[in-house]
């Protein structure tokens, strides 16, 4: 191969200039195609099991496993929460959830204004101490937690995983409500105080209507987390089920078509609450946009 | 100021000497930790006054404006307006309204939400707010945007908007941080007309930070020129342009021509003292202007009150006369520019009118002349000790 370099671009070079184009023409069809291939192939890679998960939704499966095709069936779409253990365990996701997300929002959004608008004493720990959360592993997060309840001597169960779920998802929520707050003209804030209308009344007019996109975000990202999280629930989850925690461990024994059908469920409502994020967004994009144009 | 009789019977006569001045600051410093943004500024701006504050960015007429506005705290000193002491109240306990730069409108709110904002806050019965909303739109010629957000507004009417936004609170001053310099040229010549009108119309205390020195002239009755974080000097534009008092307002305002001279130490007569230039040449100025100045002194003059003469012809009786050489000749149409360095090295700007209409009459590179202009016209600053 090393020998024959010197004379192959001699070789390649002389018929270059007629049949230049149409090659290029040809390569770049080929190299579409493959990539349109390549990218079908990801994709499928990256949905499969979710594709699994909603066909198993409808499999009439026989005995305690659900991993053969057995027949089409809607039975159990018919009676999803007839696993009572299932049901309790998606109850308290979806309850410990929207908790979270409503406590961590709104701390996480005050937080966010106090880094953004004020200039105090310990604002630069306090910025980083908000970021710690986010790049510590959230088994170190998880084992430390239960230990800190442990030494507080408080029982783990339904509040610790709130107390848990909170403290994750508000670094989420400030880092996004805070990039909204930069992005906003500080002297609007001080137009409302000009006008007459206190700190509290400029928050509440003024400030969280123009942030408001920001903080929807924010949530559906806490709930997301939230309704999903395995590892530090499991450590500070106590005898209190989550759905995550009742999958895993049910995974061990069987796994009843309730999950796929439960899990289709919650699939479809994370789905639902990105496209409205995505709507609103849009529409605020335009919006500005428009305000650009003009 | 008309002295007020001890034994007054009438208190309403001394009121209006306090209400005169409406907005006060005293001794007023302001520092971010070490940097010191204003350092012993005081000013007095009267009742009904268009007060500009004009100076180049970073000379801290933006953070004065903002200390009365109560955007800013000063770290030492008082502001008051209307004679209460308001230095430590917050924004929206201020009795005065800001126009910002940025305009600053609330992008969720209509232009009739936008403005009716403040009322609101005030609790302002709501059929007075709507009447104060609409009148003001109609002011302002935005009664036909009422419903629009401010995202589908020009620049020029967003200004209107914010500047209606303001003044519908009827407040006792309107600050404005250079409200139209996002705006182009042509747009901002006719703004500044119709702020000027409005101000004349309802008659209360503008005060307008800007950097550009003809819109300061064309609007203000008093103009502040701040640099380094002091007023070097404030008054009318005639004031400033005319006897400037520093070196600095005197190129800050158009040009001038600067020169050093060793003053003589007993006047001419009893109008005029003189000075000796670095060409040993004598120059008169005005006893009084020099009044204060012990040290080294600058005499001035505005290019445009200089004329050239060739050596055969002689200057008017009076006039100030320096020897040079024409170094560079530029036709400007309406204007002739020359500049003229004498054998000491003195630089002359000189702006003569085109009167002639051919260049028969002009002077060329390299050619002596003779500048000369009115005694009268000279005006003294103080001399800087290090002599640069």
């Amino acid at each position: 191969m090393a020998t024959a370099l010197p004379t192959e671009p001699a070789d390649v070079v002389a018929p270059a200039p007629a049949a230049g184009p149409r090659r290029d023409r040809e390569q770049g069809r080929t190299r579409k195609w493959l990539l349109g291939v390549w990218s079908t192939l990801a994709i499928l890679f990256l949905v499969a099991p979710i594709l699994f998960m909603i066909v198993f939704s409808f499999n009439d499966n026989q005995g305690r496993f659900n991993f053969e095709w057995k027949g089409f069936t809607l039975k159990h779409w018919a009676h999803p929460f007839a696993d009572p253990d299932l049901a309790k365990a998606l109850e308290n996701s979806l309850l410990i959830a929207v908790l979270a997300t409503a406590v961590a929002t709104m701390m996480g959004t005050l937080l966010a204004v106090a880094l953004v608008r004020h200039r105090f004493r310990g604002r630069g720990a306090a910025d980083f101490f908000v970021f710690l959360p986010m790049a510590s592993p959230e088994v170190v997060m998880g084992a430390s937690l239960l230990a800190m309840f442990l030494v507080l001597g408080i029982g783990t169960g339904f509040g610790t995983i709130l107390v848990a779920h909170i403290m994750f998802s508000i670094s989420y929520v400030v880092v996004t409500v805070k990039s909204r707050l930069e992005g906003m003209d500080p002297h609007v804030e001080e137009a409302s105080r000009d006008l007459g209308a206190g700190e509290v009344s400029t928050f509440f007019r003024v400030t969280l209507p123009m942030i408001a996109p920001g903080v929807a975000a924010a949530a559906v990202l806490a709930f997301a987390l939230s309704i999903d999280d395995y590892i530090v629930t499991s450590f500070n989850a106590g005898q209190t089920q989550t759905f995550p925690l009742f999958i895993f461990g049910a995974t061990r024994q069987g796994v009843p078509p309730q999950v796929n059908v439960l899990s289709t469920m919650l699939l479809l409502l994370v789905l639902g609450l990105m496209v409205v994020n995505v709507l609103v967004q849009r529409a605020l994009a335009r919006r500005d946009f428009k305000r650009r144009e003009a | 100021m008309t002295t007020v009789p001890e034994s007054t019977e009438t208190p309403a006569a001394v009121r209006p000497e306090v209400e005169e001045r409406d907005i006060c600051l005293e001794h007023v410093h302001k520092r971010y930790g070490d940097q010191v943004v204003i350092g012993d500024l005081s000013l007095v701006i009267e009742q009904g006054r268009f007060y500009a504050l004009l100076g180049p960015s970073g000379c801290g007429k933006t953070t004065t404006l903002r200390m009365i506005g109560g955007f800013e705290l000063p770290t030492s000193g008082t502001v008051s307006l209307a004679g209460h002491d308001v230095t430590q109240l917050p924004p929206h306990k201020r009795e005065v309204n800001t126009v910002f730069q940025s305009y600053a409108l609330f992008p969720h709110l209509t232009v009739e939400k936008n403005v009716a904002f403040g009322l609101e806050r005030k609790k302002v019965d709501k059929h007075e707010t709507k009447r104060r909303v609409a009148e003001m739109l109609e002011t302002v010629q935005l009664s036909h945007l009422a419903k629009r957000k401010p995202g589908q507004l020009s620049g020029g009417q967003a200004q209107r908007v914010a500047l209606a936004r303001a003044l519908v609170n009827k407040p006792r001053a309107l600050l404005l941080d250079e409200p139209l310099g996002a705006l182009d040229l042509r747009l901002r010549r006719q703004l500044q007309d119709q702020l000027k009108q409005i101000q004349q119309d309802i008659g209360i205390t503008f005060v307008h930070v800007t950097h550009d020195q003809e819109e300061a002239m064309s609007m203000a009755d008093t103009i502040a020129v701040m640099n380094g974080g002091a007023i070097e000097q404030a008054g009318s534009a005639e004031d400033l342009y005319e006897r400037p008092e520093t070196s600095f307002v005197a190129n800050f305002l158009g040009t001038s021509n600067l020169i050093d001279v060793t003053p003589e130490s007993t006047p001419v007569d009893q109008e005029f003292s003189r000075g000796t230039t670095v060409d040993r040449e004598p120059v008169r100025y005005l006893t009084h202007r020099a009044d204060g100045y012990s040290g080294p002194i600058r005499v001035g003059v505005r290019p445009e009150k200089v004329r050239l003469y060739a050596t055969d012809q002689s200057p008017p009786d009076g006039d100030n006369v320096l020897h040079g050489k024409v170094v560079q000749s530029t036709f400007l149409g309406v204007t002739l520019q020359y500049l003229v360095r004498t054998p000491g090295g003195l630089e002359l700007n000189v702006i003569e009118p085109n009167l002639v209409g051919n260049s028969a009459g002009t002077f060329g590179a390299g050619q002596d002349v003779r500048v000369a202009w009115d005694a009268r016209q000279t005006f003294v600053v103080e001399g800087e000790a290090t002599g640069a």
